[in-house]
């Protein structure tokens, strides 16, 4: 199967299917970078997907959303790493491997908004410094004033982010899902390996932050009435809900009983092992009014 | 002769849901309602779905037909975890540090509670009990305890990554998500108790389907996921009406 042939043979009748395709060619170069080899027999069903998004068919604008909202997020945590790295390059200690942890992390948030702006065809400008958004956009230090002098406050800032970050990701992956449309959905797939990788930075970050603080703070987010086991007061909104303990109408403290052949947990002990054991989802329009307050309302980034 | 009744009144009940008097949206109400909505539906779908004498010829088959078949393949997984887990807290490697202990027994129940969780909510759609087989592991050595959960995490981080997919309903979704993000703290944790700073080591795992350049986690389907689980589990798994992804 030759797609080239293809599209020759279409533009005998539609003179503009290349400027149908063209403005949309990351439609196609999706096909051949996220999901990298599409197998034979799973050709015709991507190419399928292809001019439909082409001819407009199927309305995608809300999984475009989903990824501009994904993007910047992206920078967001983006921004934050990197100008402590090379704005307070003594802030991020050289000790027990954290600024190697925090350089990783920064390169990773990198990694994923060239990725989402690939999907997205945003082709420039290329220049991480200035292509899209820039460090004059962001607030960090109105939500905590020596986020960037210290080094404590601003591990505080990078917990709640990462974990209202794994949060942001799980409550958008039903709209990328398309009711499990294996033709539309290859994003999903992309979306929850982001969602995995923020969620290892997360419980690395909690550990170095645990270290730091003192505090028993467990790579997991833990009971709390308010859902918020960091102790940071300034980040309830970030983990209202985390303290919920029933799954699709299955009490979860329920389950750790003899008649299941396994160790018994009872009372607040239960309370805490179901709270952990399930990350809970926030939607977006939390995750942006929690978003909105490191960016400046003057830059006109602010998600809407 | 008792299946013959349960199946009729499973007919009857499946028949009063999809009766037109009951609207798609408070089927939807229903169905969404929880354990119990998931466990009708599937005792509706029960008598197509060969689950009845599953152990027959002593393997379990999974069926990618619809949610429930990527339900017990997520619920035989955590069997697995939850296995392994028990068995080392149980018992706890002489060298672990205090912290190791207290967070293998976290990572004990957390895993308890997602078995328990499928289970519940497949009900009489749920696979039966698998036997496992932990022999290659010396759960005496932190060192081995440590390289067999890194093992089982990042696998099943890829596995959540690779089924997400699959499911139609977007309820089921959301609940693997939950799970996911959950075991992608513990891989994170487990591999800075091996190697600090290796908590997200995405080139370590290309052969899980990361992709470092673009810093993605694992990611893998079921027929690549079952096999590198096999030496663990005795039971033979075969998986039927899997769809190919592109």
């Amino acid at each position: 199967m030759n797609i080239l042939n293809i599209l020759e043979e279409i533009e005998k009748v539609d003179g503009e299917i290349y400027e149908r395709l063209n403005p949309r060619r990351k439609a196609m170069q999706d096909f051949y970078n996220i999901g990298k080899k599409i197998s034979l027999a799973a050709l015709p069903l991507a190419m399928g997907s292809l001019f439909q998004k082409a001819y407009g068919q199927t309305p995608t604008s809300t999984v475009t959303d989903v990824l501009n909202f994904a993007l910047g997020l992206e920078y967001l945590e983006w921004n934050f790493y990197n100008h402590a790295l090379v704005a307070t390059p003594s802030l991020v200690p050289d000790t027990n491997g954290a600024k190697t942890a925090i350089t990783l992390i920064r390169d990773h948030e990198r990694a994923h908004v060239n990725l989402l702006k690939s999907v997205l065809n945003i082709t420039t400008p290329t220049d991480p410094a200035s292509d899209g958004t820039k460090y004059a956009d962001y607030q960090f230090e109105a939500v905590l004033a020596d986020v960037f002098t210290n080094y404590q406050s601003f591990l505080k800032v990078g917990v709640a982010l990462e974990d209202t970050g794994v949060r942001a990701y799980k409550g958008q992956a039903g709209i990328l899902s398309q009711g499990g449309d294996l033709s539309k959905n290859a994003v999903l797939k992309t979306a929850l390996q982001i969602h995995a990788v923020e969620a290892r930075h997360a419980a690395h970050l909690r550990a170095m932050a645990a270290a730091s603080l003192g505090v028993n703070l467990k790579p997991w987010i833990a009971y709390a009435a308010n859902g918020n086991d960091t102790g940071i007061g300034l980040v309830d909104g970030n983990y209202a809900g985390e303290q919920n303990t029933t799954q699709a109408g299955v009490d979860i403290t329920s389950l750790f009983t003899a008649a299941n052949g396994s160790p018994v947990l009872t009372g607040a002990a239960a309370q805490t092992a179901a709270a952990e054991c399930f990350d809970e989802a926030l939607d977006g329009v939390s995750v942006k009014k929690l978003a909105n307050a490191f960016i400046k309302s003057s830059s006109g980034k602010q998600f809407t | 002769m008792k299946n013959n009744e349960l199946e009729t009144k499973n007919e009857l009940q499946e028949k009063s849901l999809f009766d037109k008097t009951v609207g798609r949206r408070s089927f939807l109400q229903y169905a969404g309602a929880g354990a119990a909505g998931i466990a009708l539906v599937a005792a509706g779908c029960k008598k197509d779905r060969g689950y009845e004498n599953p152990v027959m010829n002593g393997g379990v088959t999974l069926d990618f037909k619809d949610d429930f078949g990527v339900l017990n393949y997520a619920y035989a997984l955590e069997q697995l975890e939850a296995a392994f887990y028990i068995k080392v807290a149980s018992a706890p490697a002489s060298d672990f540090t205090p912290v190791q202990k207290s967070y293998f027994t976290d990572v004990q129940f957390h895993e308890i509670a997602h078995r328990e969780f499928f289970k519940k909510a497949l009900s009489t759609a749920a696979i039966p009990s698998l036997e496992v087989d932990f022999s290659s592991i010396d759960f005496t050595k932190a060192a081995s305890v440590l390289a067999a959960a890194k093992t089982f995490e990042d696998l099943g981080v890829a596995a959540y990554n690779g089924a997400g997919r699959l499911l139609v309903s977007g309820d089921f979704l959301l609940i693997a998500g939950k799970i996911v993000s959950v075991e992608a703290r513990h891989a994170s944790w487990v591999r800075d108790q091996i190697t600090p700073g290796s908590f997200s080591d995405l080139a370590s795992l290309s052969a899980f389907g990361a992709d470092s350049t673009n810093a993605l986690d694992g990611a893998l389907t079921p027929d690549k996921v079952l096999p590198l689980a096999k030496p663990f589990i005795k039971t033979a798994i075969s998986v039927i009406n899997l769809k190919t992804q592109n």
